[in-house]
């Protein structure tokens, strides 16, 4: 089971619990918008929230937790912070300029396909 | 800048990034830090074709606090839209004409966009310079490209491109 | 306040869960190849986030190196699939 410490300062544990709550809130809710909006380029914004305001949530309440128990800073969580800030805009973009390659390259060959039908019926 | 120390920014992120990683400031972990600070960016400097300065850090700290405030607000719009939005949302493309050509400022942004909830960088259209951008709910376009322009684009014209104008 | 941040953290790891699951459910449907891939990607995520919280809940500082793995395989994952997605059809 968990290992939690016998006592925790109110002013860290009262943070700590908000933190908790409003980031796995708020990562369900991008979860959430992932499996119900209707398409591909709206399904795309709602992982967003997740990776910005979710994990930010997540990163500030683990740093404060350990920096209590520890009872000295520990801010290591800072490097997955500047990593994940600096990549998850590319990861996006990436994912969705393939996207939108690959729609219009759907179109064209659906384009050239029912023109060679078109041809085909009349020959 | 000198001979062996080409960017000093990056020799003191890397140092800073080791003993993060390490969890000391001890004397060993400083002398190794530095070691690889010093050595790295001579070794990666022919890689790097794009040096460009930061030529005002206070704009820069502005835009990004600014950013930050932005980010948290969008969180909160596209929350509630993926919650409680029944009829159809308005997603669109929109295009927004660029003045900023610098590389790094052109990165700054796409990242500070993509951050952003409810907005999606697609890509610069070569011709024309535009951007290309997807909004999750748009309701009016040329909100977005004022704000994009004046918000995110002039200080970046003036942090990156200062002397060209 | 122990016993506050004992259910709270319960009740993240069941919100974690519930993500995790309706990640996977798109991942299973997703209509189009890039629905997979985002749906891979938010999976990565959210599995990182749950590392997080594992280590708070074991009072446990490992998990951070785990955590920071997931990121940057999950990363390096997304990059090559969506890499594959842009140009390489196999079979055309």
């Amino acid at each position: 089971m968990m290992q939690l410490p016998e006592s925790l300062p109110l002013w860290l544990g009262i943070p700590v619990v908000l933190l908790l709550l409003t980031g796995s809130i708020i990562t369900l809710i991008g979860a959430l918008g992932l499996y119900r909006l209707p398409n591909f380029y709206q399904r795309i914004h709602g992982p967003a929230i997740t990776i910005t305001f979710g994990a930010g949530c997540f990163l500030i309440a683990s740093m404060l937790y350990f920096t209590g128990l520890e009872q000295r800073p520990v801010v290591h969580e800072l490097l997955i912070t500047a990593f994940v800030l600096l990549t998850a805009p590319v990861s996006a973009m990436l994912i969705m300029r393939a996207a939108v390659y690959r729609d219009l390259r759907n179109e064209r060959k659906g384009k050239e396909l029912s023109e060679n039908l078109h041809d085909n019926m009349h020959q | 800048m000198s001979r062996f120390l080409p960017s000093p920014i990056l020799s003191l992120t890397l140092l800073l990034i080791w003993l993060l990683l390490n969890q000391s400031i001890a004397p060993a972990h400083i002398l190794f830090g530095s070691v690889l600070a010093l050595v790295v960016p001579l070794y990666t400097a022919p890689l790097q074709p794009v040096h460009s300065g930061i030529r005002k850090p206070l704009v820069l700290f502005r835009l990004l606090s600014w950013s930050l405030v932005e980010i948290i607000r969008s969180c909160v719009n596209v929350s509630r839209i993926i919650l409680f939005q029944r009829q159809q949302i308005n997603s669109q493309f929109i295009r927004v004409p660029l003045d900023l050509r610098n590389p790094a400022g052109l990165a700054v942004l796409s990242c500070l966009i993509n951050s952003t909830p409810g907005t999606v960088w697609v890509e610069i259209i070569p011709e024309t310079h535009e951007l290309s951008l997807h909004v999750f709910d748009l309701h009016d376009a040329a909100w977005w490209v004022a704000t994009i322009k004046q918000r995110y684009e002039q200080p970046l014209l003036d942090i990156f491109e200062a002397e060209a104008k | 306040m122990i016993v506050v941040l004992e259910y709270s953290l319960y009740f993240a790891q069941c919100c974690m869960l519930i993500a995790m699951l309706l990640c996977t459910l798109r991942l299973m449907r997703g209509p189009t190849a890039q629905d997979r891939v985002l749906a891979l990607d938010t999976l990565w995520m959210v599995v990182m986030l749950f590392t997080l919280l594992l280590g708070i809940s074991f009072a446990n500082l490992v998990y951070f190196e785990l955590a920071m793995l997931i990121a940057l395989t999950g990363f390096v994952s997304t990059i090559a699939l969506a890499k594959f997605l842009m140009r390489g059809e196999i079979i055309e």
